[in-house]
């Protein structure tokens, strides 16, 4: 059973490559949504099943269908978009493989962890993972909201399109609702 | 289900470590390695997923629902990050009519 959490993670890890080398973006997304649900196998084989959920729910299904939108809205499925020089792509690489041997360095010597704690079948349920969200963590998770509304109104605002007068466009100046009235 | 999980608590906890970094690297490699703006983004999503995974190991190890819960809380940066994100994206393809980040260098000097 054990070489599930293997196969789980090669899948990782080729979609996470082919995510980076796809040349169209639709690849890329189609490549990062096999990723994601490869690492929700990965929290269910460690019990987690509410996050397991949780992240086939909101990247899934919520994250991912946000990207191919935009994809699709904009029209960016172009596979010939100007690639970086070849001196940036190798040190792209470089930077990547010097950071991995970095981490690895690191712990060459064991993560000096405690011994696994004794198995408790419950830690991961809605019930366990909800009862501490709502007591332990319920301040970070009201600020959540505040965070989130936020992120709405920036997106808003960032998103409308800019109906303020132009001053350098010449002539009459355009407001919103010009073209409604006359 | 039990049984499964009971054979997997035998992976050894450095493996989940092992494949965190290397997902995490391949997403730094990448948002270094590519112009295009949305796979930058998606190559942060990937990074916020490997540190999720090891936190969702460690959680699993120490038997305490309190990792889990910070998975959750990262869980809701990310969506508000990657609104605001997107948003951002729209407006530069609307204002530069690219998504190629070597456009945005006016900040540069």
């Amino acid at each position: 059973m054990q070489v599930l959490f293997y196969i789980f993670a090669a899948i990782s890890i080729l979609s996470a490559l082919f995510v980076v080398a796809a040349k169209s973006p639709i690849n890329s997304v189609i490549a990062l949504i096999v990723c994601f649900l490869s690492i929700a196998g990965h929290y269910i084989l460690l019990n987690a099943q509410f996050l397991a959920v949780v992240h086939i729910i909101v990247y899934t299904g919520a994250i991912m269908v946000l990207f191919l939108f935009v994809i699709m809205l904009l029209n960016l499925n172009k596979s010939t978009e100007p690639q970086k020089s070849l001196a940036t792509r190798v040190a792209a690489v470089i930077a990547g493989g010097v950071f991995l041997l970095t981490l690895l360095g690191a712990i060459k010597d064991g993560i000096g962890i405690a011994p696994p704690a004794a198995y408790d079948g419950s830690v991961g349920l809605v019930k366990s993972v909800g009862v501490s969200l709502f007591t332990d963590y319920l301040l970070p998770f009201e600020v959540s909201s505040v965070l989130f509304l936020s992120a709405m109104i920036g997106a808003v605002m960032l998103g409308k399109k800019d109906t303020s007068p132009q001053p350098l466009s010449g002539g009459k100046v355009l407001t919103k609702g010009a073209g409604t009235n006359a | 289900m039990n049984d499964i999980v009971t054979v997997i608590r035998s992976v050894p906890l450095e493996h989940y470590v092992f494949l965190s970094f290397t997902l995490f690297s391949i997403g730094l490699a990448g948002a270094l390695f590519r112009r295009n703006t949305i796979i930058i983004l998606m190559c942060l999503e990937l990074m916020f997923n490997s540190v999720n995974l090891l936190l969702a190991a460690f959680s699993a190890h120490h038997g305490d629902p309190g990792g889990q819960v910070f998975v959750f809380f990262i869980m809701l940066v990310a969506a508000a990050e990657v609104t605001v994100g997107l948003a951002i994206l729209v407006m530069m393809k609307r204002n530069v009519d690219s998504i190629d980040i070597n456009q945005l260098n006016r900040l540069k000097w």
